[in-house]
């Protein structure tokens, strides 16, 4: 087995070689500052602006136990189709230390705003359709009785393991007094077999500041927000429960650099024996505002 | 059996296609009903208002440093679509026009909170509630443009 010493010398070198491209270009670019929490697994009621691009890379690292050393990375592209409608493709690879570097599957995810206004809990129906394999080790978010164990594997063993899955989630979420709160229920079926899967993601945050500074200022407590969230599995439909279930919880914060990219950062602790000690996660995003512009012809600016 | 099981991923997708779309037109056609109630940019908006909201003040009015943040926070979550100064942009509507000087900062603020789904202007509930008061000091501080640009979303 490979420690996180060597990190340097394996497959990892590929991709972060790949986030420092993706920094470099990311403060290039002329981006929106977003509004979104700063949640990695938990999903509130922010969709993308329409017409907005936003293209982010979320990877996740960490070295559980009688496994190997490992960073996934998930390139997110997530587009605002209506001011009720933001559809988005991932596209998931991984590198493990002592083995390989693989590309996991793809994912397409659909998120509906259902009420035309805002109430004092906003619903946010969320479709998904997955083609990854058993290799994936992005944990968007946990199912069924994913664990410990599905780091364990060889990518030679687990890369077979192809699953095509219909994911719902209801998204429940407040804003209330500057803060953030949001509930995910999620649901999830391998359309080639296996019974209903079951789990969930709660989190909670607030900007560091809820007032706009009268000066363009990089460090600004505006800029900044911070919280914490868990999410787990429970289960399936023939043992729903917590038998056998991986939970997580941790702090996440994120920086909004202006007129730049947005950057976060979550440690997620396992709360149990069927978790992974410590899973580290860190994104990377930028949002190229009114995308579709670019294809418009200019009326009036 | 084999070709079947090949097409068995084509399927799904296609399957999960059609329901997502199908999941779209239900909730624009449920959007819509209420859309047309719901254009900013006829005003109609403003029925919707309920008169507690309607009757808000704006904490920040006429402030002189709330009106630089929310110049800033314009420039950061507005002027993609409204345009620097918002002045308007590829048809969106400008903020400087005579609608917009006649709504209350009340009315205002409940447009920036609620959004105007149906006509693409997305809810900004997320940004903090003094944030969106101190765009609204700007927006009153920017001169009324008779010519300015007007479109058909808000």
């Amino acid at each position: 087995m490979q420690s996180v010493d060597s990190i340097g010398q394996l497959p990892f070198a590929r991709p972060v070689w790949l986030v420092l491209a993706a920094l470099v270009f990311a403060a290039t670019v002329k981006t929106a500052r977003a509004q979104e929490p700063p949640y990695f697994v938990t999903y509130s009621q922010v969709l993308e602006e329409p017409g907005n691009l936003e293209i982010a890379q979320k990877g996740l690292t960490g070295s559980p136990k009688d496994a190997n050393a490992f960073y996934s990375a998930t390139l997110e592209l997530e587009y605002g189709a209506k001011a009720w409608w933001t559809t988005e493709l991932y596209l998931q690879g991984q590198a493990t230390a002592g083995d390989s570097t693989i590309f996991t599957g793809f994912r397409w995810e659909n998120r509906f705003r259902v009420l035309p206004t805002e109430h004092a809990i906003n619903p946010v129906l969320y479709l998904e359709y997955e083609d990854v394999n058993g290799a994936d080790k992005s944990v968007l978010e946990a199912t069924g009785h994913d664990s410990i164990a599905d780091f364990q594997g060889t990518n030679a063993e687990t890369r077979g393991d192809i699953s095509r899955t219909m994911e719902g989630k209801l998204i429940l979420s407040s804003n209330p007094k500057g803060w953030n709160i949001s509930e995910n229920w999620i649901t999830e079926k391998d359309m080639m077999g296996g019974a209903w899967e079951f789990g969930y993601a709660v989190g909670a945050s607030r900007p560091l500041a809820l007032v706009g500074a009268a000066r363009n200022c990089t460090f600004c407590p505006q800029n900044f927000s911070a919280g914490a969230e868990i999410y787990g599995s429970l289960a399936t439909v023939n043992d729903f429960g917590l038998h056998d279930t991986s939970h997580y919880v941790g702090p996440v914060v994120a920086f909004e650099i202006p007129n730049g990219p947005t950057l976060g950062f979550s440690p997620n602790f396992g709360l149990n024996s069927d978790s992974a000690g410590v899973l580290w996660r860190i994104k990377v995003s930028y949002e190229i505002q009114q995308f579709r512009d670019l294809f418009r012809r200019k009326e009036a600016q | 059996m084999r070709g079947t099981c090949r097409l068995a991923p084509l399927l799904l997708f296609a399957g999960f296609a059609l329901l997502s779309l199908s999941a779209a037109a239900l909730v624009a056609s449920g959007d819509s009903s209420s859309g047309s109630a719901d254009s900013s940019s006829d005003r109609s908006w403003l029925h919707k208002v309920p008169d507690a909201d309607r009757a808000r003040a704006n904490p920040f009015a006429g402030e002189p440093q709330a009106i630089s943040a929310g110049r800033i926070l314009f420039d950061q979550n507005c002027a993609h679509c409204h345009g620097t100064g918002a002045q308007g942009k590829h048809g969106r509507p400008s903020l400087r026009s005579e609608r917009v000087a006649q709504a209350t900062d009340g009315e205002l603020a409940w447009l920036l909170r609620n959004g105007s789904l149906a006509k693409g202007m997305p809810t900004w509930s997320a940004l903090p509630e003094p944030e969106r008061w101190q765009i609204i000091a700007y927006l009153r501080s920017l001169p009324r443009d008779a010519t300015a640009v007007t479109g058909s979303r808000p």
